[in-house]
């Protein structure tokens, strides 16, 4: 055997192990996952029937809307509202990409229109005014299109007496639209000062993750909050609050296990009972 | 104050000039006093120059210029009769938020707002003007009792935001500020922000939604602080600069997008040059503005602040 120096075997190797790359490619893809939690190996049909919830650990994946909304509203009840309103690039803002470009990609991405789907449907028999949130189109950001969504929602319920009930799962305010964005914190509240006044419920049921702005106004303003197991839910990020700190932060932090130590939800609800809990939420405002 | 050169890196012209005059001073004889006056005309007229067209970083220098005028420098200038609140009444009392009973030209109102401070002391012991929860529950509390009593409210907003802390979470910043917002909206008394410095995202709203918001001419407005958006979007914190243009937070930008209502002029320098000067133009635009809101009654201030933030948003129908 002729001799070779170790940078030969080893390029050697890289071209065998490149070789064997498209092997590797030809089995399906996401036929297996591996938890995020636990990194138990999981075969994805299962994962999918248990509503995306891990078997072992209970880790709680996110959900797109349409999963959501599969799983939570009487099949065949749902009418979308507003689906027809976009975001446009207002401020000719650009960072690395420029954001009518951002719009566009996301549009393509998630097959939404924007962050937020809404519309009218029935849980458990009960007609509710509905908003869903899919982190999935810009990080669930809310711009100006999910301000007037979650708005026309609430209007909606008012002017039909049903309950409001939103599913949050945002970033925070959408930067790309600057002041306006923070403007749709003070739209959305005024909206649920008014639904008040109609002595009208809302229930928010929070998911991974809801912070910043989105947090800082309709998310926390529920008469009942109630959330997924785990989900991260504060005001500022954590990485914000370590830079400003200058430390660690305590494990569990800002998890919804905390919120509900220190008193600002209602419940955390595993993903399994969360239909038959809001139900039983919806029915006692219903009852006359 | 304004002698003492606090200069700002774009005022550098001035500050030769502004040696010129400490030299003469040190060898003055009395017949130098025109001289110096001179040379103060020069730096006023190189200023009122200087500041006419500065860019948007430098605009966000001038709002957080360590000097500028704070809620507590200006309270005696455009009230009186000043009474300070303290507290919560459930936690503690913020010193990040200032608030109390005042008259306003002869007439009662009350005033809330952050409050930061000049010297490193007073900014530690304000948290540097950010609030934790108990500040906006405080500001809360005494708008109510503005409401109850028929009384307008004046608030002064000047905040890099609301405090991101361990004990913010705890206590619940997000719950506290978005109830503000939705209280806000209910008062039934004419209400007036102004922004005098830093309108910090969603610490600054937590007491901001006047029927009527007025700005200082180099104040700033944003959802995000322009070091905040160029890490996170640019992925570089040093594009601030470009990260402050193009998020549009300069309150020329603000009027045309009809998210304030009047940009307060400044004396030459800004504020902090002549804070008395400054005082007296919030004062004039304030009691203008309150005095238009009296004429409408409880119902019409609600819908008025109703209709103002209902509008807000720009979007497609397609």
């Amino acid at each position: 055997m002729a001799k070779i120096s170790i940078q030969e075997w080893f390029s050697l190797n890289k071209k065998r192990d490149k070789e064997k790359e498209p092997q590797r490619l030809n089995i399906p893809e996401n036929l297996w996952v591996k938890c995020h939690s636990c990194k138990t190996t999981i075969y994805n049909k299962d994962l999918e029937a248990n509503l995306k919830v891990c078997p072992k650990c209970g880790y709680h994946y996110r959900l797109s809307s349409r999963e959501r909304m599969k799983i939570t509203i009487d099949e065949g009840t749902f009418k979308e509202f507003d689906a027809n309103l976009k975001s446009c690039d207002f401020l000719a803002f650009s960072d690395t990409v420029p954001y009518q470009k951002r719009i566009e990609d996301a549009i393509l991405k998630s097959s939404l229109n924007d962050a937020i789907v809404t519309g009218a449907g029935k849980i458990g028999g009960i007609s509710t005014s509905l908003g869903i949130m899919d982190f999935a189109f810009m990080g669930g950001s809310m711009g100006s299109v999910v301000g007037e969504k979650f708005t026309r929602q609430v209007e909606y319920a008012i002017e039909h007496k049903l309950p409001v009930l939103v599913f949050t799962a945002s970033g925070g305010a959408r930067m790309q639209e600057g002041i306006m964005s923070l403007m749709q914190m003070a739209k959305t509240s005024a909206a649920l000062e008014r639904l008040r006044e109609f002595c009208l419920p809302f229930i928010v049921v929070l998911t991974d993750p809801t912070t910043g702005g989105t947090t800082a106004s309709f998310a926390m303003l529920g008469d009942i909050h109630i959330a997924e197991p785990n989900a991260l839910i504060g005001f500022a990020g954590p990485r914000v609050i370590e830079q400003t700190l200058r430390q660690k932060l305590p494990p569990g932090f800002q998890r919804s296990e905390f919120l509900l130590k220190h008193g600002m939800i209602d419940a955390v609800c595993e993903r399994k009972n969360m239909k038959e809990v809001l139900t039983k939420i919806l029915t006692f405002f219903a009852e006359q | 104050m304004a002698e003492k050169i606090n200069l700002l890196a774009f005022e550098k012209p001035l500050t030769e000039l502004f040696k010129k005059i400490e030299h003469l001073k040190k060898i003055s004889e009395i017949s130098m006093t025109d001289e110096i006056l001179m040379l103060k005309k020069r730096i006023e007229t190189m200023r009122k120059e200087i500041f006419l067209n500065l860019t948007p970083i430098q605009v966000v220098q001038v709002a957080r210029h360590i000097m500028r005028p704070t809620m507590l420098d200006y309270i005696n200038l455009v009230f009186t009769d000043f009474v300070e609140l303290h507290g919560d009444r459930n936690f503690s009392d913020d010193p990040a938020m200032v608030g109390g009973i005042a008259k306003l030209n002869g007439k009662s109102v009350v005033v809330i707002g952050h409050q930061k401070g000049h010297a490193t002391k007073e900014l530690i012991s304000r948290n540097f003007g950010m609030a934790n929860p108990e500040g906006y529950r405080k500001a809360l509390r005494l708008m109510r009792i503005a409401a109850r009593f028929n009384k307008p409210i004046i608030s002064f907003v000047d905040t890099p935001g609301a405090y991101p802390g361990i004990g913010a979470e705890e206590r619940g910043q997000a719950e506290a500020i978005a109830k503000n917002l939705r209280e806000m909206i209910a008062l039934t008394v004419p209400f007036v922000t102004v922004i005098t410095g830093e309108g910090g995202s969603g610490g600054a709203l937590g007491i901001g939604m006047g029927n009527k918001v007025l700005m200082l001419e180099f104040s700033i407005y944003s959802v995000i602080s322009p070091e905040g958006c160029a890490s996170i979007l640019f992925r570089d914190a040093g594009r601030a600069p470009e990260a402050a243009e193009k998020s549009k937070l300069v309150a020329k930008n603000l009027l045309e997008l009809g998210i304030i209502d009047e940009i307060i002029k400044e004396p030459i320098g800004g504020a902090h040059n002549n804070c008395e000067q400054a005082a007296q133009n919030i004062k004039a635009a304030v009691i203008k503005h309150i005095d238009e809101l009296k004429k409408l009654s409880h119902g019409e201030l609600i819908s008025h602040r109703y209709q103002k933030y209902r509008k807000m948003g720009i979007f497609t129908e397609v």
